[in-house]
């Protein structure tokens, strides 16, 4: 029973032990992986995916998935940077804004219109990075700098990012309502059998309409960063963001088809694939080698693949030993 | 329509539910009226209506037309959510809860417990463990439910109903999944049920059980309310009678769909295994088969009837033992190498396992047999028709044409082309699990008077059969697995009941030494 529960453990925290190994690796190689500059530019970049992974999380958890992140992410920072000379709040409320409605979208075509999510949603990206061309007049937008737009992916807490810090409170919150809540219950209630679900007098329909509500939200406040940080919303940006998030999200341990999964390891999915990034630009660094973008992309792909792998076998071990 | 007697007034009263479904009628003139604290059961044949009925009455359907009154007030149901809040819950027949989540989870799934806004774990481990203690039941109600076996999968299910502070409980099909011993244990709590007032509705194929645990009965034909009676005044004959349409007469007849048999085709050993083992489900089993004959497997759930089953057939590969088949030494390594040697296995799990319900009866049957009517890779129509034709004529398949989708067919025709497919590949042995599991009395006799005539024909037949009643009357010779070992072989002359139950329960019979 105590080794049962030995191997439970390993299997659903493998990508914390994961994460920390390749920290570790980083630490004892290069000198400046642990710099304060390193680890804040890290967090600060990464917060944006973890946002939008944080919303894929839940979607899969359903066991749906949503391909519109990305661009919707790149609405959310064109609307962001058009209401970005009117201050940070309007900023921010057309970001979000445009990613809830995008969201809403997708939540009417899944559940009213009985579509498929990867269709849905996939609709969704096409027409949301169309709008968000046609918003932008086919060329980045620049943000206000008088405003204070920009404090939201440039400032800091102290000495914390700020962005990091909105998506450390985004994690808590889910967190919180995934444990928490009934309806974070009902969300892994409906991806381990719909059916059933609804037979228990769950509204499966409700949970899954808020899913795809909240990713888009999420997609759409990454977007804002994505504008603050880099002084511009750009709407051609996104592009196989939804891709990074489903890889953050399978890593973490969530199952893809749903009923299982967790916020918190799918946070140390976001950092592992980001850090993983880092490690080969240190690398690179070091001028031993020199990795080309396309080396880098095989040796990420390998790297992925290696932990999906690593996980299939413990989650197997872990039902084989029951 | 058959009204109950005077008494106290009914806690339900459905009266003239009508529901049909794109044009076609479902319903067309149902009633069902259930007191408090009683067990009524609802059967019918498959395709009766049993089903639907249930649904409207938990708003999983709308009826179209009827009145439906609860604890005397009328009630318009318009979700299974809003069911439950008022008193009425539903166990399904495959159990429709979530595996992968706790047995905690399960029970507590929307209402739950909360402190401070936020859900108060404790509090909601502790009302899963209370639920499940008043069944005797303990275990770690944090575990995933799906870790769990059937019964007590199903206990939980019960434990969730109650929890909803159930006046109503339906049960459909709630005994399909279980062995004798947890069969038992769900009927004591049936009656716990009914001493606190809760009433039952139970639907059942199996007839010996509604004697067991019922009060009252409501008999369903073609959408229609036929009959409702007390339970002892309806004999098993009119029971079955009532569900057929037919007279008590032709039931007679219908009723004993074995019969004597004429052992005398019966030839030499076939197949035979010795000391087979495989893991902890299957720990010693040996048995012959001879020609001709039907073996059948006897034993609870869980004694090692379909693993040993697989290791015939090599969907499993075993440790250790011996099988031989027709005198040559037989290991296959997968089932390619079973059905090379003569081999078909109908699996019990019809629907997950045995037909591609969204293909046609023609495409289903069909399957297994692909390689032999094609030529360079195309297929021969000409010989897959004659073939389907052949089969729907032989084994009397109720089906619009060979293009009908098998989706459509009722359980016990799905059956049947499942049988054709492997009979269709000429197999020498065909291994049967659970051939009638989930199937109308009708079809029922039809199938086991099929796998009576195939035998007749010098097929080796080894049938796994929960039901005592088929294994007795049906078998030739019975084998009874206890614990993963096969502890007594009974001639059918020589069996009864008690003679295969008590084998079953303590694994000793007079005749048992020997096989261990």
């Amino acid at each position: 029973m105590n080794r049962v529960r030995l191997v439970r453990i390993i299997g659903t925290y493998g990508v914390l032990i994961a994460l920390a190994a390749l920290v570790l690796f980083g630490f004892l190689r290069y000198d400046r992986f642990l710099s304060f500059y390193n680890v804040m530019t890290l967090l600060r970049y990464n917060s944006m995916f973890a946002l939008v992974a944080l919303g894929m999380c839940f979607v899969i958890m359903t066991g749906g998935i949503d391909l519109s992140v990305g661009s919707v992410a790149a609405l959310g920072s064109v609307a962001s940077a058009l209401a970005s000379p009117y201050g940070i709040v309007p900023g921010l409320a057309a970001g979000i804004g445009a990613g809830l409605v995008a969201g809403l979208i997708n939540a009417i075509l899944v559940t009213r219109a009985n579509l498929m999510p990867f269709i849905a949603t996939l609709a969704t990206m096409q027409a949301a990075s169309g709008s968000a061309l046609l918003l932008a007049g086919n060329q980045t937008v620049s943000v206000s700098y008088e405003s204070g737009f920009t404090a939201i992916g440039q400032g800091n807490l102290w000495t914390f990012p700020i962005p990091a810090a909105i998506a450390v409170v985004a994690y808590l919150l889910g967190s919180l309502v995934l444990n928490y809540t009934g309806t974070g219950r009902a969300v892994l209630a409906v991806g381990g059998g719909e059916d059933a679900s609804r037979l228990m007098g769950l509204r499966t329909d409700r949970v899954k309409f808020l899913v795809y509500v909240a990713s888009g939200g999420l997609a759409g406040l990454a977007g804002v960063i994505l504008a603050s940080q880099f002084g511009a919303g750009q709407p051609i940006e996104g592009v196989g963001w939804e891709l990074f998030a489903i890889a953050a999200v399978v890593v973490g341990g969530t199952l893809l088809t749903g009923g299982s999964g967790s916020v918190v390891t799918t946070l140390a999915g976001v950092l592992l694939l980001g850090i993983l990034f880092n490690v080969l630009n240190f690398e690179n660094g070091m001028g031993w080698i020199s990795l080309s973008a396309y080396w880098q992309s095989v040796i990420r792909g390998l790297f992925l693949l290696v932990v999906v792998l690593l996980q299939a076998r413990l989650t197997q071990r872990r039902l084989g030993a029951l | 329509m058959t009204r109950p007697p005077d008494g106290p007034s009914p806690l339900l009263d459905m009266r003239d539910i009508q529901k049909r479904f794109a044009g076609i009628p479902a319903l067309v003139d149902a009633s069902l009226c259930v007191r408090s604290g009683e067990v009524h059961a609802l059967i019918g044949q498959n395709g009766a209506g049993k089903s639907t009925l249930i649904k409207v009455l938990t708003g999983y359907h709308r009826k179209d037309a009827g009145q439906v009154l609860f604890e005397g007030k009328p009630f318009e149901v318009h979700s299974p959510h809003h069911a439950q809040v008022n008193g009425i819950s539903t166990i399904y027949q495959e159990i429709n809860l979530v595996p992968l989540r706790s047995v905690t989870e399960n029970i507590c799934l929307g209402r739950e417990k909360r402190h401070y806004g936020l859900l108060d774990w404790n509090a909601m481990h502790a009302e899963a463990e209370g639920l499940l203690s008043r069944f005797s039941i303990g275990i770690d109600v944090r575990r995933p439910l799906g870790e769990l076996n059937t019964a007590t999968q199903q206990m939980v299910a019960i434990a969730r109903a109650i929890g909803f502070s159930a006046r109503l409980v339906v049960m459909d099909e709630p005994t399909s999944s279980l062995d004798e011993r947890e069969v038992g244990v769900l009927f004591s709590v049936i009656r716990q049920l009914k001493a606190e007032g809760i009433s039952v509705i139970f639907v059942s194929h199996k007839l010996d059980e509604l004697y067991e645990v019922c009060d009252q009965v409501t008999i369903m034909r073609d959408g229609r309310t036929v009959r409702s009676a007390a339970m002892e005044e309806i004999g098993k004959l009119e029971l079955v009678a009532a569900m057929l349409g037919r007279d008590v007469a032709a039931v007679e007849g219908h009723a004993t769909a074995f019969g004597e048999r004429d052992r005398s085709g019966i030839g030499n050993v076939m197949f035979s295994a010795r000391g087979l083992r495989a893991g902890q489900a299957v720990r010693d089993v040996s048995f012959d088969l001879r020609r001709g004959e039907i073996a059948g497997f006897a034993g609870l759930l869980g004694s090692g009837r379909t693993e040993t089953a697989r290791l015939v057939f090599g969907a499993d590969r075993a440790n250790a033992g011996e099988m031989t088949m027709e005198g040559a030494a037989y290991n296959p390594e997968r089932p390619a190498d079973a059905i090379v040697a003569g081999m078909g296995f109908c699996t019990e799990d019809r629907k997950s396992e045995g037909i591609v319900p969204e293909m046609t009866v023609a495409e289903n049957l069909t399957l297994a047999l692909l390689p032999k009517i094609s030529r360079n890779g195309v297929l021969d129509e000409q010989r897959q028709r004659e073939i389907v034709e052949r089969f729907i004529r032989e084994l009397g398949i109720k089906c619009s044409g060979p293009n009908q989708k098998v989706r459509e067919l009722s359980g016990g025709n799905q059956q049947k082309v499942l049988l054709a497919r492997w009979l269709a590949m000429n197999p020498k042995l065909l291994i049967l699990d659970e051939p009638t599991r989930g199937i109308d009395v009708g079809a029922k006799g039809e199938i086991q008077r099929l796998i009576r005539g195939l035998a007749d024909q010098g097929l080796g037949v080894l049938m796994i059969s929960s039901e005592l009643e088929e294994i007795i009357e049906g078998a030739d010779r019975i084998f009874v697995l206890r614990d993963g070992i096969s502890v007594t072989e009974l001639e059918a002359e020589a069996a009864n009941e008690e003679k295969v139950l008590t084998a079953m329960a303590h694994g000793t019979s007079a005749s048992s030494e020997a096989a261990t």
